[in-house]
């Protein structure tokens, strides 16, 4: 029995009985259109955490001093200052996968403009701390390597700032506001980022060249902290060993003592949050998978009410010569035919729905080509797999029951 | 009870059929069909043995019960016996699994039914195309067979209509067309002309003398006397068991019936 009669007899079977072949697909069609549309909206989802997660700079590397005390008991003399500003100048030379860096030199103070006055940190660091921490400026302009080198007494605010000392409708580039004692000219200001993770306001900033601030406001060349970014997000992990070993050769620590810094990163906030975007994924897709599981069992009852309804039909074919390999095989495709139009017609609607949701319904879809493939070979195998049992019982049917059955 | 088979019937496979008395196309020997029904069981056929040659045309006669269905069914091997033994063209069929019966059958077999068994909204040029579907026989040779069985039972013009739109005569026609499409060796028809009226019985009758004269092996349960008289010989069952088995004489040839029968307007086909 050649295949192309057969396709076309499953198809001559399936369109006697339109609205009940419709119905019987509609099952297969929901089942694809969820799985589509919940691994899309997943993979959207996970998209959104790593942008967002990006937005603070996934390849961030935060390198932080321990205090020289350690469990109540003063180090050796020398250790208790652990990061300078020439660690950062080091890192920057000595480890290829990082490329910014920058140290930050931090003290409170009180900002005033005219008549209003805010208490608020400034924070003295190099112009690549805005790329590194992924600040955008608003407004004006950021201070230079020029700014850095002359000790320029120039600042960029965050939102926070500008809001408490100028108020609504007041430009503040070009104004001169005064942080502490020392007056200091607006170049600048940057997008607002909300309030951080750990509830801290992210726009209450003041960001001035580190040579100004350090030397005109501190007594000392520590730097609190030292921010560096990894090249590529790949390359964090490498990057934090580098780090590691060549701050260890330059504090010149012994083998086997302890480090005098921390090395910190964001993926491990990212990660968490990747899993639990994955649960839910995961969770919403064994749903929509028993969707297609109930519109197999469909099919299979379909079927099963098709072999009873069209007995003498099966035994007319068996007297002309159908063997029960024939029979079988026709009913298995007309169900495959079945689930695979379902699951065409599904994958169809579910790119549509998909582009609904992430156009109307605000939240990010991305339809990823495995889920359809995946929808495409499932959908085929529910055929075979709900249509064998129905074919089986066709198959098995005695000639001459099958031709007298009423 | 064997004829010449005409020698430009052409031949499909190459199984050998004997046109001399020694080899029968189909031996059977001492059947018995039993049933059970709950506790009770039941002979359909109780002891049958036969021969039948290349070219009989045999009509089994017998009332409700008698088995002679059972016989015929099991003849076309549709349904296997309790016990015996039955040759077709010297094989025997009772060492064959369902599957090769099944080709056997599609191959060497053509069946008639009371009922037509026609697939409901399917052309008779599909319904016919069938067995040849199942023969694995390629498209442009399956169109020359569909049409020219069509042709030869004389529905060149209805080859695209669907069952419904056909008379009973006209269905019947293309379950002939359909048994023969595949150039059997024998045809097996149960109780043909049941569902039909004199004259359209006649018309078929006259197909399969035309068929018959042509070297194919026919087989017909019938009920119906005058029927029965336009085969060659007459077997009559009873009980399960083979009561007679005679030569017909004065034939009925339908041929000469239709020609002595008036053609009333009423019993025109409708087109």
């Amino acid at each position: 029995m050649n295949i192309g009669s057969t396709v076309k007899i499953s198809f001559k079977a399936l369109g006697k009985n339109k609205f009940r072949s419709f119905l019987t697909m509609l099952g297969i069609i929901i089942g694809v259109v969820s799985v589509i549309v919940m691994q899309a909206i997943g993979k959207g989802s996970s998209a959104d955490v790593n942008a967002r997660i990006s937005s603070l700079g996934t390849n961030l590397i935060t390198i932080s001093p321990i205090s020289a005390r350690s469990g109540g008991v003063n180090q050796d003399a020398g250790s208790g200052v652990s990061l300078k500003k020439e660690d950062a100048d080091v890192l920057l030379k000595e480890v290829p996968t990082i490329d910014a860096v920058s140290p930050l030199v931090r003290t409170s103070a009180q900002i005033k403009y005219g008549n209003k006055n805010w208490r608020s940190t400034i924070s003295g660091v190099f112009p690549g701390y805005f790329t590194i921490r992924v600040l955008e400026i608003k407004d004006g302009a950021i201070f230079t390597k020029e700014d850095e080198k002359k000790l320029a007494k120039v600042c960029v605010i965050g939102k926070t700032v500008q809001d408490n000392l100028f108020g609504p409708g007041v430009d503040p580039i070009g104004k001169t506001i005064r942080v502490g004692t020392i007056p200091y000219l607006v170049i600048g200001t940057i997008v607002s980022k909300g309030t951080s993770g750990g509830g801290q306001d992210q726009d209450d900033i003041v960001l001035a060249p580190y040579s100004t601030v350090q030397n005109r406001m501190l007594g000392n060349d520590n730097v609190n902290q030292i921010f560096a970014s990894a090249k590529t997000e790949g390359d964090v992990n490498t990057a934090v060993t580098q780090i590691g070993e060549v701050l260890r050769t330059q504090h010149k620590l012994l083998p086997g003592a302890p480090n005098n810094f921390t090395i910190s990163t964001q993926l491990q906030i990212r990660e968490t949050l990747n899993t639990v975007v994955d649960t839910i994924t995961v969770l919403l897709s064994i749903v929509a998978a028993i969707s297609l599981v109930v519109g197999g069992i469909g099919i299979m009852n379909i079927m099963l009410v098709s072999v009873t309804e069209r007995t003498r039909e099966i035994g007319t074919r068996m007297a002309v010569g159908a063997t029960g390999i024939d029979v079988q095989f026709q009913l298995l495709l007309e169900a495959v035919v079945l689930s695979l139009t379902g699951g065409v017609t599904g994958i169809l609607l579910g790119l549509l729905t998909a582009y609904i949701v992430s156009r109307f319904g605000g939240y990010s879809t991305i339809v990823a080509p495995d889920s359809i493939i995946i929808s495409f070979v499932v959908s085929t195998l529910i055929g075979v797999f709900f249509g064998w049992y129905p074919s089986r019982k066709a198959a098995n049917l005695n000639p001459i029951d099958a031709l007298r059955y009423e | 009870m064997v004829t010449e088979v005409d020698k430009n019937m052409p031949e499909k496979n190459d199984l050998n059929i004997s046109t001399n008395k020694s080899q029968p196309v189909i031996s059977v020997k001492n059947l018995v069909k039993i049933y059970k029904v709950g506790s009770e069981t039941l002979a359909a056929l109780n002891d049958v043995s036969m021969d039948i040659f290349a070219g009989d045309y045999i009509a089994v006669m017998g009332t409700s019960g008698s088995g002679k269905s059972t016989f015929m069914n099991i003849l076309g091997m549709l349904d296997v016996p309790t016990r015996g033994e039955y040759k077709f063209n010297g094989e025997e069929v009772g060492d064959k699994n369902k599957n090769e019966r099944a080709r056997l059958r599609r191959d060497n077999l053509g069946f008639v039914f009371q009922s037509f068994n026609l697939l409901s909204r399917t052309t008779a040029y599909d319904n016919v195309e069938l067995p040849l579907i199942y023969g694995n026989i390629g498209s442009a040779e399956r169109r020359e067979k569909v049409e020219k069985a069509l042709i030869s039972v004389g529905l060149k013009d209805k080859m695209k209509n669907t069952p419904n739109m056909l008379s009973g005569g006209q269905q019947q026609r293309v379950a002939i067309a359909r048994a023969i499409v595949n150039n059997p060796k024998m045809i097996l028809a149960d109780e043909p002309t049941g569902n039909l009226d004199t004259r359209t019985s006649m018309e078929i009758i006259q197909i399969f003398q035309d068929l018959n004269d042509k070297g194919i092996t026919i087989l017909m349960v019938t009920h119906e006397d005058d029927i029965a008289q336009s085969a060659k010989q007459k077997v009559i069952f009873k009980d399960g068991k083979m009561k007679s088995s005679e030569e017909v004489h004065d034939r009925l040839i339908a041929t000469d019936q239709l020609a002595q029968m008036p053609k009333p307007e009423e019993i025109v086909e409708e087109a």
